[in-house]
């Protein structure tokens, strides 16, 4: 019961120490190209849902990286697996196929 | 009458070499007891992986030119001109040397990561730097202070460089890809281990570099983070804690390492200012010496027949410095002719 209004927040910090990274090691062993992200941002601005939506696929994989796996529950279902993040990847990253890796990885 | 260079690192061998081998008298002048400068801390070389030792032997035999006089552990400690011009420099064991040119080749030192406390170097036990890693490469041996093989190890970017704090403000344009070729031989030693980069930006700019970037990522599961290190602490075990942001997630981030790598930046080489001072040269905002033009007179200074050449004038890879040492050579010889 919260009497007073006041809470605790939780801490903002990613603790890669404690974080569980098995998606981190399933997505570059499953996509090895997800390596070469170097956060540029072109599959971001291109994607569709990302234009109407808070989904924002280049920050979820990153996230994902480091073990920070509780925003793909609730964002990674609005890609529509269209793919146009595929075609504009200056590094060749695979981002449907890591897409689909998250989405499995987060279904099972 | 000859040409007088300072410094017989990599840029004051090739000038050497190439004035003499265009017909010049050379007069070159060393305060260590032994040639190659810097690259007498290198073990391996960016991109082609080259060996330090063998690039050294090769300057090394090219300064046996008849021509090229050299003088180890000597400094110059005075100069003066003649009425025609001519440069006369004393050095410290009291001979006077004459010239028609002077060349400046000192080079520089890498920085004193001391200064940035925040990061624990010569505090904490394993903090240690870029230069320290390439001398464990030589002896193919990588332990933690306790005697471990490391398990996560961070190579910071950008120490002394680009930091207002240390009075720094200027890119050492190297240590971005030596923390990427050194990440790579990380790897071949500890495959099991976690290897990070914590940088600015990567700055990948000479031939072959992004490739090997690539390559650390994909091929040598390499991590690459964009944040610079805030402060690092110790726990018991003496690893260490550090604290950076993710800017690409924009989240702080913390994580234990089993040693932290400073890729330390460049700087004027000890003495600068005196040589400045003494030659009448000006100083460059960055520090280094001040160049008479940077586009048509990158060998020149302010002073008639005082030339410049490699790190002496701002941060430079080891292909440039080579490459400006021909230009120096090039540029000499058209000043003597003239």
């Amino acid at each position: 019961m919260n009497f007073w209004g006041f809470s605790i927040s939780e801490a903002r910090v990613i603790d890669y120490d404690k974080n569980d990274k098995t998606l981190a090691q399933i997505m570059a062993t499953e996509v090895p190209s997800s390596k070469l992200c170097i956060g540029c941002g072109g599959c971001t601005a291109t994607c569709s849902a990302g234009n109407l939506t808070e989904f924002n696929i280049r920050k979820l994989q990153m996230l994902a990286k480091r073990g920070e796996n509780k925003e793909l529950q609730t964002q990674l279902h609005k890609c529509m697996l269209c793919g146009k993040c595929l075609l504009v990847c200056p590094r060749g990253v695979d981002t449907r196929r890591m897409i689909w890796s998250m989405l499995r990885f987060i279904n099972s | 009458m000859s040409v007088i260079i300072i410094g017989a690192g990599p840029a004051g061998c090739e000038a050497a070499y190439r004035l003499a081998r265009s017909g010049e008298s050379v007069e070159l002048i060393e305060k260590e007891a032994e040639i190659g400068g810097n690259l007498n801390n290198w073990y391996q070389l960016f991109p082609d992986r080259k060996q330090a030792a063998d690039l050294k032997a090769k300057l090394r035999k090219n300064i046996e030119h008849p021509q090229i006089h050299l003088h180890l552990k000597s400094k110059p400690v005075a100069f003066s001109r003649q009425g025609d011009g001519t440069i006369q420099l004393t050095l410290d064991d009291g001979a006077l040397i004459t010239g028609k040119a002077l060349l400046v080749a000192s080079g520089f030192r890498t920085f004193d990561a001391h200064r940035k406390e925040e990061y624990g170097y010569g505090i904490y036990e394993n903090v240690i730097t870029s230069v320290e890693l390439e001398n464990a490469f030589i002896n193919h041996q990588i332990n933690t202070s306790t005697g471990h093989a490391p398990k996560r190890i961070g190579l910071i970017h950008c120490v002394g460089s680009r930091d207002e704090k240390i009075c720094r403000l200027y890119c050492s344009k190297l240590c971005c890809v030596t923390a990427v070729k050194q990440a790579i031989e990380l790897r071949e030693m500890l495959p099991e281990a976690e290897i990070l980069c914590f940088y600015m930006d990567m700055r990948m700019f000479g031939p072959g570099y992004e490739e090997m970037y690539r390559e650390a990522q994909e091929k040598y599961n390499i991590k690459f983070v964009r944040g610079r290190l805030s402060e690092a602490s110790e726990d018991r075990e003496k690893r260490l804690i550090i604290k950076v942001e993710d800017t690409l997630v924009g989240k702080p981030l913390k994580m234990t390492l089993d040693l932290m790598v400073l890729m330390v930046g460049m700087e004027p080489a000890e003495g600068n200012d005196q040589l400045i001072s003494m030659l009448n040269l000006q100083t460059a905002p960055n520090g280094f010496i001040q160049v008479s033009d940077p586009h048509s007179g990158t060998n020149c200074t302010h002073q008639k027949g005082i030339f410049v050449t490699g790190c002496s004038s701002s941060p430079m890879n080891l292909t440039d410095t080579l490459t400006d040492a021909r230009s120096a050579a090039v540029t000499i010889s058209e000043y003597l002719n003239s």
